[in-house]
């Protein structure tokens, strides 16, 4: 990561809104991520989320990419495989291969959104490299349409190439860019230099140019095991493969500057100044595991990280009331409840201004006719629903302190990443008001919650 | 839950667990062997996507290229684990039929090992899937199958049916020698009644979006579709009566009723009244979450396969859970 940025987003002061202090109260000692100011930035040309499956790092990357649309610069959103209904909602569902403008944003700023194809967009590199005829070659060899459709790693590949085609063109302030959700969340750093280096490398020259390796002095050696190996995996993948591969990478390599050049290109970009990495994670124990890594992993290869978004983070409006009290009280209720059912007294209450109170037992109504609507009947019900929301009000407390756990554990492992929380939403999102609203969570911009000071 | 009890002898030899990412899908794999394991049988867990998802899960050590056990189920069964790594497979592979021992680190040097595993489309999934029939068909020498079971924790949903169709994968590239053939005899176990492909999913649109776009191309490829596990199921705190009454009931009764149950003052401003809007929030909010639940179990349940529900455990992952989670399957008819 490069101090630099990560120093520009310091825990915000003066600017910040009541909602990111609270955030920041929520987070200390961790560093908190001050989103505005990076897509706001005209220094920030890509931001590149990424993270482990499942995490939300597709709606993220919409929704960051809309709010920096709607605070003035023209984005595009780049999505590798988003859901049905979050492409539909940015009109996005078809799958054309290039940018659509997104309709109904507010604001001067542009959104433009596309999802990749990758077969498409491996088609066009091979498309604008090549003379027509051996375009056609290539497009037909059938190593070349594996390759371009199956290969683990292709998705990764073309999700940077992409991502360099856009840059290059120059028609945007920032680029958004979500990342395939890869096996691992490293695959798409690694499979480009891999399949550069692959259709670059010895291997392939050697596969593709025996003649001319044997023909010449001192390279029998080369020769012996260069035949002993093509003798291999033609036995292997049968010879009509390894003769695909010859000619598909023979038609590739006379075309283009090599693909190591191309994926070296997309690699250094990342490095740039002007892109800004966003590790995407959800509270949960393997997730933020991965991000761990990943922050571990950016650093090492002079990625510049500047934070961790971690989603579908819970609260609670009344975060004094304990877990073992809530249910507690739940259990008062309910034993009362039993109690009233049993023998026909209201007692059992533990609270000295209720006890004995001016409610009628509720035995006569209960017994005798159990009519709805008796005031009897209500107040049960009404006990019944208030431990039913003591109980659930416990089950969101031990989520929030299983959440802060683990989040805990990544911020005494990783002290200098800063972090946004975005709160947790019941459904689904959807259309541009649900990526709106999740952008003001990324920002902090959210209504301040009662304080939790501590349990009562 | 729709499953009734499933007699052993009609359970597939190969479990094959698949879902959409942050589902749990290596959870549930974990429990499932876990489960089937019982009574003495021993099962094999096998990852392929080398991210020593188990090892994490069983709290050991990296699994390295070996079978070892891992785990002691409930009435003497055990659970062995693998980490197929597929370098190592192919390198296997070659020593088996070419006795290429030293050769293969000649190969490893040039590429070729990588291009074969990593680049090669199909090769790499011929490797990890014909490992793991190869310990399914894998006797001892009385005869007696070396594991009861194989349970596979497979790639996401969204590559499953084309890392299982492995067949149609190589089929068009390797069109004569051993890789089609090894090809071919994945694809007889894999197509088979031994076999079984099942998908995790959580009560949510995406996952089971994708979870019936799956089983469709599951279908279409002839792959033997088993079971719907969803994961992570929330108890029902508030029934259908509760929820109908939290939109409507008064506030000050609430207030009431949390004072009688100890928490303080209900006028406003006392303890138990200030409690009252936060908890009605979060009712609404379970009730909204409830109805879209019910709704992701309306598309399940459109799928007509039998169906499971694992709770989502309160205590988060570990390996007391993972047993849990073993006897719930096991209850649920599962294993």
């Amino acid at each position: 990561m490069s101090p630099d940025r990560a120093e520009a987003r310091e825990a915000p002061e003066g600017r910040g809104t009541a909602g990111a202090q609270e955030a920041a109260r929520r987070l200390s000692p961790a560093r908190v991520l001050d989103i505005d100011p990076l897509l706001d930035d005209p220094k920030t040309r890509i931001v590149v989320c990424c993270g482990s499956g499942g995490v939300g790092k597709t709606t993220t990357a919409a929704a960051l990419g809309l709010r920096a649309a709607e605070r003035g610069r023209k984005v595009v959103v780049l999505t590798i495989d988003p859901a049905k209904r979050l492409a539909q909602s940015m009109a996005i569902d078809s799958l054309d291969n290039v940018p659509r403008k997104v309709k109904g944003t507010e604001g001067d700023g542009e959104l433009h959104a596309m999802m990749l194809d990758m077969k498409r967009t491996f088609d066009e590199v091979v498309e604008a490299h090549a003379d027509p005829d051996r375009a056609a070659a290539i497009l037909s060899n059938p190593f070349y349409q594996s390759l371009s459709a199956g290969f683990a790693g292709t998705q990764e590949y073309m999700a940077m190439e992409k991502l360099g085609q856009l840059r290059a063109k120059d028609e945007w302030d920032l680029i958004v860019v979500d990342t395939p959700p890869s096996r691992s969340a490293l695959d798409f750093l690694d499979a480009p230099k891999r399949l550069g280096s692959f259709l670059d490398g010895r291997l392939i020259r050697l596969l593709t140019a025996p003649a001319k390796l044997g023909g010449r002095a001192g390279m029998a050696f080369l020769n012996v095991g260069m035949s002993m190996m093509t003798g291999t995996l033609g036995k292997l993948l049968g010879g009509q493969l390894l003769k695909d591969v010859q000619t598909f990478v023979a038609a590739m390599d006379t075309t283009f500057g090599g693909f190591r050049t191309r994926a070296d290109a997309t690699y250094k970009l990342l490095q740039a100044p002007g892109t800004a990495f966003l590790v995407v994670a959800a509270p949960e124990r393997d997730a933020l595991r991965e991000a761990a890594y990943f922050v571990e992993r950016l650093a090492a290869e002079d990625m510049p990280l500047v934070g961790l978004v971690l989603n579908r983070v819970h609260d609670s409006g009344a975060g004094r009331l304990s877990a073992e009290r809530a249910l507690a009280a739940a259990e008062n209720l309910e034993d009362a409840r039993i109690v009233d059912q049993a023998d026909g007294k209201a007692g059992l209450r533990n609270s000295p201004d209720t006890y004995g109170s001016s409610r009628p037992p509720a035995s006569e109504t209960a017994a005798a006719a159990p009519e709805e609507g008796s005031p009897a009947d209500t107040e049960r019900s009404v006990d019944r629903l208030t431990a039913g929301l003591l109980r659930l009000h416990a089950e969101r407390m031990r989520l929030l302190s299983r959440e802060r756990r683990t989040r805990d554990r990544f911020t005494a492992r990783h002290p200098e990443v800063a972090v946004v929380e975005v709160p947790a939403l019941p459904g689904d999102v959807h259309d541009l008001v649900g990526l709106r609203d999740i952008g003001h969570r990324l920002a902090a911009e959210r209504p301040e919650h009662p304080e939790h000071p501590e349990h009562i | 839950m729709s499953a009734g009890l499933v007699s052993l002898e009609d359970v597939s030899r190969l479990q094959v667990v698949s879902g959409k990412g942050g589902t749990g899908k290596t959870t549930v794999a974990a429990a499932l062997a876990l489960a089937l394991a019982t009574e003495g049988k021993r099962t094999l867990l096998v990852e392929v996507e080398g991210r020593q998802g188990i090892a994490q899960l069983f709290e050991t050590e990296a699994l390295p290229y070996e079978e070892r056990k891992i785990a002691v189920a409930p009435g003497g069964g055990e659970v062995y684990a693998l980490a197929i790594d597929p370098e190592l497979a192919l390198l296997d592979y070659l020593q088996m039929f070419y006795k290429l021992g030293g050769a293969g680190r000649a190969l490893k040097k040039l590429g070729a090992i990588d291009f074969a595993t990593t680049v090669a489309p199909g090769l790499r999934d011929v490797l990890l899937t014909g490992k793991a029939c190869e310990a399914v068909r894998r006797k001892d020498r009385s005869g007696r199958f070396a594991y009861d079971y194989v349970v596979m924790d497979a790639p996401p949903t969204g590559r499953i049916t084309r890392f299982l169709n492995v067949n149609d994968e190589v089929a068009g590239l390797a069109k004569i020698g051993p890789i089609h053939n090894q090809a071919q005899a994945v694809m007889r176990v894999l197509k088979s009644p031994e076999t079984a492909v099942h998908l995790v999913t959580l009560l949510e649109e995406m996952p089971v979006q994708e979870t019936a776009d799956g089983i469709a191309e599951l279908r279409a490829a002839r792959l033997p579709v088993g079971r719907v596990i969803v994961n992570m199921v929330r108890p029902e705190v508030l029934d259908a009566a509760d929820v109908e009454l939290v939109r409507t009931v008064e506030r000050s009764s609430v207030a009431q009723a949390l004072s009688t149950a100890g928490l303080g003052g209900a006028r406003r401003g006392g303890n138990a009244e200030k409690l009252v809007d936060p908890l009605l929030e979060q009712a609404a909010e379970y009730a909204e979450r409830h109805a879209l639940e019910q709704e992701q179990r309306a598309v399940l349940g459109a799928l007509d396969l039998p169906q499971h529900e694992l709770p989502l455990l309160a205590e988060g992952m570990d390996l007391a859970g993972l047993y849990e989670l073993a006897t719930e399957l096991r209850k649920q008819g599962l294993s």
